[in-house]
């Protein structure tokens, strides 16, 4: 198969978003404003891990070679192609929020749109990743409208937020080479299709907050080509340490 | 139920699993319906426990106290003609 290289690509891309940002949401874990929301963001974080575990099994057998552990825990930065909005630190719990229901969004509309791919399983993993990721939007956007109307701090802070992660907004929707391939052989699909619908989708919960998106620019982009910010590195320090001084290590 | 700390207001969650009648959980802090139906899945539906979820207001139930128990209860204590097995089968009955 002549596509083979840029769909391993683009499964790699899919699995290590939800890795990072299981990992970023992990690190609320004994963190949490309330006992209910610890909870609810590390199920957030498991679930997004799984979807994960599922991406690269796929990509392990399309690559053949490497097993998901390897592909995993054993890359370098620049080898990630995660986006940037996922690998942005925590903040605070409206930072950490606002960036779920930013990303759930996103991944909701692409999953969507992959439920019509060429590739069966990408279909039978969208499919099954969608009905989670409606209920981590469902999550993130009522915080976000709870914040918006809620005190003046709640507010601000969620404004801050907003200015802050904007920025990282057009990077969801950059596309490269494997893109091209890839829709030209009907397995995937132009990521422009779905902006509209996600600008609309995060306008609405924005208007309903009493917020509104920011004229800021939102031109930092690199992810999908391993450009990353200066936090990837740091948070694969921490997530890689076991693999690396343990080669091979089981739980 | 007075509030008088940094925790938001309680809620009780009563979860219904396959055909059973809905079964009281445990509680829950939340400040409105849809959170306390969120957090009410996320702790006590993760293990695929539940079909459906009830959450109430804690001091929207009413409840008696461990002070009236008495006067609630011990008098159903001796009153055994209350109990289907006080009563003989009259001959040639097949069930009352």
């Amino acid at each position: 198969m002549t596509t083979k290289i840029e769909l391993y690509n683009f499964v790699l891309r899919l699995a290590d978003d939800n890795l990072i940002l299981a990992q970023r949401l992990a690190e609320w874990c004994s963190c949490g404003p309330i006992l209910e929301e610890d909870l609810a963001m590390t199920n957030i974080s498991l679930d997004l891990l799984g979807q994960a575990e599922d991406f690269y099994e796929y990509a392990s057998e399309l690559n053949g070679e490497k097993s998901e552990d390897e592909l995993a825990f054993l890359r370098s930065e620049r080898e990630y192609y995660n986006h940037l909005l996922v690998e942005q630190p925590n903040g605070d719990f409206a930072c950490t929020m606002l960036r779920q229901m930013l990303y759930s969004t996103y991944a909701k509309f692409l999953y969507e749109a992959l439920l019509n791919s060429r590739d069966e399983k990408l279909v039978a993993l969208a499919t099954k990743g969608l009905k989670e990721v409606k209920y981590h939007f469902r999550h993130s956007s009522e915080w976000i409208i709870r914040f918006g109307k809620g005190t003046k701090e709640s507010n601000e802070r969620t404004k801050n937020a907003l200015v802050e992660l904007w920025r990282f907004t057009s990077d969801l929707f950059e596309m490269n080479e494997t893109d091209k391939v890839l829709i030209t052989s009907g397995i995937s699909f132009s990521l422009r299709d779905i902006y509209p619908l996600w600008k609309a989708e995060i306008s609405n919960v924005l208007e309903e907050a009493g917020l509104e998106i920011p004229n800021s620019e939102n031109n930092i982009i690199g992810g999908i080509n391993g450009i990353h910010t200066e936090y990837l590195g740091h948070l694969l320090s921490e997530m890689q340490f076991l693999q690396r001084a343990y080669p091979g290590a089981k739980w | 139920m007075e509030n008088n700390n940094d925790q938001l207001p309680l809620w009780e969650v009563f979860i219904q699993k396959g055909g059973s009648p809905f079964k009281h959980e445990g509680s829950i802090h939340a400040s409105d319906k849809n959170m306390a139906l969120q957090n009410a899945r996320d702790i006590y539906t993760r293990r695929g426990e539940g079909r459906l979820i009830w959450v109430v207001p804690s001091d929207s139930i009413a409840a008696t106290t461990v002070e009236e128990e008495a006067e609630f209860f011990d008098p159903a204590d001796d009153k055994i003609y209350r109990h289907p097995t006080f009563y003989k089968m009259p001959e040639g009955a097949k069930n009352i």
